[in-house]
C-alpha cells in the first residue's frame, strides 16, 4: 500500500516507504513489550548524516500521522539547526503541525534533552541515541554485552562507577548516565544530562530511543520505574547552580553556560529555550 | 562425605586431535589436586572442562553446590553455571592480564566479584578490598592504582585476591606461578599454601613444575597425551613413580 504525500509527491508519507514503517513499528511494540531492551532493526538510510539524528527520525515517522503535532528539540533548543531541519522535514512529507510548545506536541523528538515542562498521557519523546549499548566502553565485544544484558550480569557497570569514585572522589559521570529499567535491564538514556534522569522514571509519557547507526530501537513505557545506577553511600544526585537563568531567572531549569565576550564574561541561561521564553511571556507582557 | 568435584569418563577432542581421554578422578573437599605433564598433555584443556569452559564431548563433570546440591557441570543453564563460578569458584590464569581488568584500579578490581552480586556499598567493598590487598601481601597504599602499574607478581596475587574475595570453595589454577621468577614464585607459594589452609579451599592445580606440585599438591595426576596415565598421593608418585613416563618426569628435575 502506497499513500504519497500531498505536498510532496515523490516520496511516501513520511518519507519511508511503509514496509519500513511497518518493520519498524514491530521493533517498537517489541521494545515497549520488554523496557529497556535493545531491539535490532533494519536501519535505513535517511536523507541526514549518522550522528545527526537518523535513529530518532525513522521511528518517527513510523509513528507520526496526519494529526499529531511534532517539537523538535536540539539541546533543548528549538531554534538550532537540527532542529529546525526536522521540523520542516516532517512539515513537509507527513504534513503534520509542528509547535515548540511541549504540551500541545503529541510527538517530541529530542537530542540531548528531556523538556522542563513535566509530560502528560498521550506524549512520545522520541530520543536520538548515538551509542545505546550502555556497557559498550566496558566491554568491546557485542556478543559478550548480549549475553551479560541476558543475564543480568551488570557487575561491570557498578565497577565503572566504583573506579569513578576512587579517582574523582564521586561519580563523575554527568551524561548518558546508566539506569536500571523495570528492574531488569540497564540502559543508555542518550546522553541526557543525568540532570534528566528522574524525569524518565515513572514518566506518563512513552519513551522511545533510536539509533540509526547501530540500528537499536529500545523504549520505556509510561509508569515504568527507572532507576539511576548508585551506591548506597554514594547516591545518585543531579546537578545544581549556584546561578540562576540570565533571562527567566530560573533556578530549576538545566542551565546552558555561555561566554559573552572575549574577556571572558560568562552567563547562565536555560537550555530548554520553550520553557524559558514562556516564562519570560507574563514578565514582558506586563512592562 | 560426597566428592566436590567428580569426574567420570570426561573425553574432549580438538577435530581428529584427541586433547583428553577417558579421564576419571574425584575431588574431595579440602583437597588440592595437582595436574602434571608436559606441555600439550592436555591439563588445559582438562581443566578448562572442569570449570565449564570448554564442552567435553563424553563424560560428566559433577559438582556438589553449597546453593544447589549435586549439579552436572555442563548440564547447568549459561546464567547459574556464570553464577557458580563467579561466587563458588576461583580461576586463576597463568597470564595475571587474561584475569584482570587492567583498566581499573585495584581495588575495583577486587570488588567486582562483590559488586556482581549486589554489593552496594562503596565504603564497604573499599575496606574487604583493602584488607585483601593486605592478605596477599600488597600494601594497602596502591588499592587505587591500577594492574598496569604493578609487577608481574603483584598482578598474580592481585588475581589470587580477586578470586577468593567471594570465599569460593574450589579454585581452579593454571600455571599460577608460571613466568614469575624464582623469589616471587617462592612468596607465592607460600602465599597460596597459607590461604588454602585458612580458608579451606579445596583446588585444582595445573603445573609443569614438579616442585610447586610437591608444596602444595596433596594428590597427583600424571597426564601423558591426554590420558591419566598414573595417580596417587604427591610424596608417592614423587618418590616411587611406576610409570616409566613419571619415572621420566621425575628424573629429569634439575639437580640444584
Amino acid at each position: 500500500m502506497t499513500e504519497n504525500s500531498a505536498k510532496d509527491g515523490a516520496y511516501n508519507y513520511a518519507y519511508l516507504d511503509e514496509q519500513t514503517k511497518r518493520m519498524i513499528r514491530r521493533a517498537i511494540l517489541k521494545a515497549v513489550a520488554v523496557p529497556g531492551y535493545q531491539v535490532p532493526f533494519g536501519g535505513r538510510e535517511m536523507p541526514l548524516p549518522y550522528g545527526w539524528g537518523t535513529g530518532g527520525i525513522q521511528v518517527t515517522a513510523a509513528i507520526i500521522g496526519r494529526d499529531d503535532t511534532l517539537k523538535v528539540i536540539d539541546q533543548g533548543a528549538d531554534d538550532t539547526t537540527n532542529a529546525v531541519s526536522i521540523r520542516r522535514f516532517f512539515a513537509r512529507v507527513a504534513e503534520v503541525a509542528t509547535t515548540t510548545r511541549t504540551e500541545e506536541a503529541t510527538v517530541i523528538q529530542t537530542r540531548h534533552r528531556v523538556p522542563e515542562t513535566p509530560l502528560s498521557e498521550g506524549q512520545i519523546l522520541v530520543f536520538q541515541v548515538p551509542i545505546p549499548e550502555p556497557l559498550r566502553m566496558l566491554e568491546p565485544r557485542e556478543t559478550e554485552t548480549r549475553t551479560l544484558h541476558a543475564l543480568s550480569e551488570y557487575g561491570v557497570m557498578q565497577v565503572s562507577l566504583y573506579e569513578s569514585i576512587a579517582r574523582h572522589g564521586r561519580i563523575s559521570k554527568a551524561y548518558n548516565y546508566p539506569v536500571m529499567v523495570n528492574g531488569r535491564y540497564i540502559m543508555s538514556p542518550s546522553p541526557i544530562p543525568k540532570f534528566d534522569n528522574p524525569k524518565l522514571d515513572r514518566s506518563p509519557a512513552l519513551q522511545l530511543y533510536g539509533a540509526g547507526r547501530e540500528k537499536r530501537i529500545y523504549a520505556v513505557p509510561p509508569y515504568t520505574p527507572v532507576k539511576s545506577l548508585d551506591f548506597d553511600d554514594h547516591p545518585f544526585e543531579i546537578e545544581t547552580w549556584e546561578q540562576c537563568c540570565e533571562l527567566c531567572g530560573s533556578k530549576e531549569s538545566f542551565l546552558d553556560e555561555m561566554i559573552v565576550d572575549d574577556d571572558g564574561k560568562r552567563l547562565f541561561v536555560c537550555s530548554d529555550s520553550d520553557y524559558c521564553e514562556r516564562r519570560r511571556a507574563p514578565a514582558e507582557a506586563a512592562e | 562425605m560426597k566428592p566436590l568435584l567428580s569426574v567420570r569418563g570426561l573425553s574432549k577432542r580438538f577435530g581428529t586431535r584427541v586433547a583428553c581421554r577417558d579421564v576419571d578422578f574425584d575431588l574431595w573437599p579440602g583437597e588440592v589436586l595437582g595436574i602434571v605433564g608436559e606441555s600439550g598433555s592436555g591439563k588445559t584443556t582438562l581443566l578448562n572442562c572442569l570449570a565449564g569452559r570448554l564442552t567435553p564431548e563424553t563424560g560428566s563433570v559433577t559438582y556438589n553446590s553449597a546453593a544447589y546440591g549435586t549439579v552436572d557441570v555442563h548440564d547447568l543453564s549459561e546464567a547459574r553455571r556464570r553464577l557458580l563460578s563467579r561466587t563458588e569458584w576461583g580461576f586463576v590464569n597463568q597470564d595475571a592480564r587474561e584475569g584482570l581488568r587492567m583498566g581499573v584500579s585495584a581495588g575495583a578490581n577486587i570488588g567486582e566479584r562483590l559488586m556482581a552480586v549486589g554489593a552496594r556499598h562503596y565504603g564497604d567493598i573499599r575496606r574487604t578490598a583493602s584488607d585483601w590487598l593486605d592478605r596477599v601481601e600488597i600494601e594497602r597504599g596502591r588499592l587505587d592504582d591500577r594492574p598496569t602499574t604493578y609487577s608481574g607478581g603483584m598482578r598474580q596475587r592481585l588475581q589470587i585476591a580477586r578470586n577468593l574475595v567471594s570465599e569460593p570453595r574450589l579454585v581452579f589454577m593454571d600455571e599460577p606461578t608460571g613466568g614469575l621468577d624464582v623469589s616471587v614464585q617462592a612468596r607465592i607459594l607460600d602465599l597460596l599454601r597459607s590461604l588454602v589452609g585458612s580458608l579451606h579451599l579445596s583446588a585444582v592445580l595445573v603445573t609443569h613444575d614438579l616442585g610447586v606440585a610437591r608444596l602444595l599438591t596433596h594428590r597427583l595426576m600424571v597426564m601423558q597425551g591426554g590420558a591419566v596415565v598414573e595417580d596417587g598421593l604427591t610424596d608417592q608418585v614423587l618418590d616411587d613413580p611406576q610409570h616409566a613416563y613419571t619415572q621420566m618426569l621425575v628424573a629429569s628435575i634439575l639437580p640444584v
